[in-house]
């Protein structure tokens, strides 16, 4: 027993209880389809076929998974891509008919072994970008739907009214069931469908069953999330994980479809049927004992979970606060984990998939909810996680209580905490320069640090408010940015410098101005800024171990291959490098955490029988990378336009921002732009802040220039034929789209670098031809 | 004239050159600088130094000190 722990016999959450006529809400469900199929183990870690479901036809049918796919695309969420780039038209959006919502595993998803194999990938095109985004997630679904006999699920269509898809791989059977009386919010409906579902009346059971929904405000909102659950059977209660970013509950919604629905007869930790159990077993003992040992000197996430990082954040001048204006603030403090801790129950262990010593999921159950529908109930809170405390930071709510509220209503609700409370932040700062005001905000007062406001515009956006704001603010900052512009209510340069997104997805939780190789770890992605890409702002800001383009670039490389193929395998990366062997430093280099690597290796190979090394891990990812942004391309993104970042990302936009950090702007301009001290003293501030604008823009495109040299793109960005052929993507339509694309931009004169090089400097290749020699 | 215009002799850390600190250890040093992230490694003039040392290895003057934060978060 840890210190403040309670006997799990003695644990009631004090949550309140609903009472439902569950027999009279699943009698009211009509099978518009039915299918059954044979059940088949699962080898090497992969089942070898996945479902495919067309909610406007009705049609369900089985798809072999080729020993070729597997070749090119390794599991996960590159079976994702191919099944997109199979179902779906460069002309197609988030509400087309044919787009199609896919959720997958990976070969590791179900072991229990080693921590963190409990990952989902769902991929989709999202109503906020318009291109592919992909999400991870933690929960039962994804192992449950594997053991059901499936790598993936891929949902097409429409269905005329609420669906539920139910997934039972303990008859072998898939139904597609009308679903009128249900919840729609995911506490609800998430627990709801568990006990309707479960086969028998008892605990263990109920954690065979687990469900994917999106609530009352993924209808009305482009940051819908998909809430994953997993039965704890300590708490009694459907705990949630989020698919976060990009829309995919939107997208789930707009399919009509209140929830999907995984049971299994049983789980157990060999049900992946690895191919060398005893390596698996070896390797698992390992970090376990490592996770124990070193976590609580380390990053403390068994008790504290991410939230951690605030402090750390705080610290080092990146917490967001009030929009990403700074990076730390004197607030901070009440929102440090010491602070969640003593809210956290301290029942473990905590894990949203079994076998996770890193346990980061914590719960604070019992907790009044203080606004909205559920005003007076007591609910359990899943988190908060760093990314919905930054977000409090960012809209300057420093009461943890609040950032509770916050957080149990984006995930009942369905929205992805990370776009709303980014977004809101951004509204707050507009609201605060009289861009928007109480009038505009359809009488929202929506200023920062007002908590209230802020629950009233997500109750608003659950109940499909129809006022002008809360129509277009629920559609992300690309939409508002657009609206104020139109409507003239601001300097438009001042709005677009500040609304912090890129490709229409609003940014994850860090201040990034420092750290310009950061600024490409948001910018220079495939979806758009979220951190699951690359996280260098330590080894760019304070390290200093990467000072070159071609260091940065390299980092831009690597990272987020390496970060990608987490994603091909149903892999949380956490235990990657958020514990660290005691030897570590060491190492060679210690920010890639080499032993923990190689244990990926070997994992692969005992779980699939294949014999990898640590270079074609790599090479996995390069595959699937490469094919995303190629498919961004063919739907006409994928290019440096693309790429573009907020100057909020790079500098100080306002003057305040600079005068809040002067000595380090100041420094900057003697130093890195040369000018004298005695200039800087007599230089106006606005001269000085267009100077570093100036100098931060180019040095972004000179980042981009070195990011796509390294990467085997053209100046514009387009992988290119050679890359793809060299990586074994050889097919014929893929390549040859996108030479068209190319040619297009070379006669667009498109194919150029885009930094400014003076004398001495030096693009990555003077040669622009560079690609076709292969 | 402000402290942050004087150049120093002293001590580089993470290509910085601050001042050197008489007696100074790792871990006073990692204070100063603010350093509270617990996922780091520390060489002086490349030499690692164990975690566990931190409280009694003294950093030298004209030394050349590598604290690299491990990446964790994100």
């Amino acid at each position: 027993m840890v210190d403040g722990q309670i006997p799990v016999e003695e644990y009631e959450t004090g949550n309140t209880k609903h009472k439902w006529n569950l027999k009279k809400i699943k009698s009211s469900h009509k099978v518009l389809a039915e299918y059954d199929y044979k059940k088949s183990e699962i080898k090497n870690g992969f089942a070898n076929r996945t479902l495919y479901i067309n909610l406007g036809t009705n049609q369900i049918k089985e798809k072999k998974i080729t020993e070729d796919m597997k070749k090119k695309f390794t599991g996960g969420r590159g079976f994702g891509l191919k099944l997109l780039w199979d179902s779906i038209k460069p002309t197609t959006h988030w509400d087309s008919e044919e787009n199609n919502l896919i959720i997958t595993t990976g070969p590791f998803c179900g072991i229990t072994q080693y921590p963190g194999c409990g990952k989902s990938l769902c991929l989709t095109i999202s109503p906020s970008t318009d291109i592919i985004c992909d999400s991870n997630v933690g929960g039962f679904f994804g192992p449950y739907l594997k053991f059901s006999g499936f790598d993936a699920v891929e949902i097409q269509g429409k269905a005329k009214e609420d669906v539920v898809i139910v997934i039972d791989g303990e008859k072998g059977k898939i139904s597609i069931e009308t679903a009128p009386l249900e919840e729609t919010d995911s506490h609800l409906v998430n627990e709801q469908l568990t006990h309707m579902y479960v086969s028998e009346d008892s605990e263990g059971s109920r954690q065979n069953v687990s469900v994917v929904s999106a609530g009352t405000a993924a209808e009305h909102s482009y940051w819908g999330c998909l809430n994953f659950s997993f039965w704890d059977i300590r708490r009694k209660v459907a705990r949630m994980k989020q698919a976060g970013r990009g829309g995919l509950g939107t997208v789930l919604r707009d399919k009509k479809i209140k929830a999907v629905v995984a049971k299994v007869e049983k789980f157990s930790g060999l049900q992946n049927n690895p191919a060398d159990p005893g390596s698996l077993a070896k390797l698992g003992t390992k970090i376990h004992r490592e996770i124990r040992d070193l976590d609580r000197y380390q990053c403390n996430m068994r008790t504290v979970g991410t939230g951690h990082l605030v402090e750390i954040m705080d610290e080092y001048d990146l917490l967001p606060t009030e929009n990403y204006r700074f990076g730390s603030f004197p607030k901070a403090s009440k929102i440090y984990s010491p602070n969640f801790y003593k809210l956290f129950t301290k029942v473990i262990p905590d894990g949203c998939w079994h076998g996770c010593t890193m346990a980061c999921a914590k719960t604070v159950d019992g907790f009044t909810v203080m606004t909205g529908p559920y005003k007076g109930q007591k609910v359990t809170v899943d988190g908060p996680e760093y990314e919905t405390l930054g977000c409090g930071a960012n809209m300057s709510l420093w009461d943890p209580l609040w950032i509770l509220e916050f957080n149990f209503y984006c995930d009942t609700y369905g929205l992805d905490t990370i776009s709303t409370g980014t977004a809101i932040a951004f509204y707050m700062e507009m609201y605060e320069y009289g861009i928007l005001n109480k009038e505009r905000c359809d009488g929202l007062e929506l200023c920062f640090g007002n908590a209230e406001a802020a629950l009233e515009f997500m109750h608003r956006i659950a109940r499909g408010d129809k006022g002008e704001f809360v129509g277009v603010a629920a559609k992300g900052i690309r939409r508002v940015k657009d609206w104020l512009i139109e409507k003239e209510w601001g300097d438009k340069q001042l709005i677009e410098d500040t609304g912090m997104e890129s490709k229409g997805l609003e940014y994850s939780e860090y201040v990034t101005k420092e750290s310009l190789a950061m600024q490409g770890g948001y910018g220079l992605t495939l979806k758009g800024p979220q951190h699951d890409e690359a996280w260098l702002i330590f080894m760019d800001m304070v390290n200093n171990a990467i000072p070159t383009f071609a260091d940065k670039a390299e980092a831009l490389h690597y990272f987020p291959m390496w970060r990608t193929w987490f994603g091909l395998n149903g892999l949380c990366k956490l235990p990657w490098n958020d514990v660290e062997p005691v030897n570590n430093a060491e190492a060679d280099d210690p920010s890639k955490v080499p032993e923990h690597v190689q244990n990926y290796v070997e994992l692969q190979n005992a779980i699939t029988g294949w014999n990898v090394n640590k270079e074609e891990l790599i090479l996995q990812s390069e595959r699937c990378y490469n094919w995303q942004r190629a498919m961004n391309v063919w739907m006409g993104r994928g290019r440096r336009k693309d790429d573009w970042i907020p100057y909020r990302s790079m500098g100080p936009v306002t003057k305040m921002e600079y005068v809040s950090r002067k000595e380090r702007y100041d420094k900057q301009l003697v130093e890195i732009l040369g000018l004298s001290e005695k200039e800087v003293e007599d230089m106006d501030i606005e001269k000085k802040m267009k100077l570093l604008y100036d100098y931060k823009q180019d040095q972004y495109q000179k980042l981009a220039d070195a990011v796509y040299y390294r990467r085997g793109w053209t100046p514009n960005g387009v992988p290119t034929p050679q890359k793809m052929k060299q990586l074994g993507m050889d097919e014929p339509k893929m390549l040859k789209m996108i030479q068209k694309k190319i040619d297009e931009d070379e006669k667009a004169g498109l194919n150029v670098w885009g930094g400014k090089y003076k004398r001495g400097e030096n693009p990555p290749s003077k040669d622009l031809d560079y690609w076709e020699k292969g | 004239m402000r402290s942050y215009w004087v150049k120093t002799v002293g001590i580089e850390v993470n290509g910085r050159k601050i001042d050197w600190v008489e007696n100074e250890t790792i871990k006073q040093l990692l204070r100063r600088m603010r350093y509270t992230f617990p996922l780091v490694v520390v060489k002086i003039n490349q030499k690692v130094i164990l975690r566990k040392d931190f409280p009694d290895v003294v950093v030298p003057d004209n030394s050349r000190v590598d604290v690299i934060h491990m990446i964790s978060g994100g």
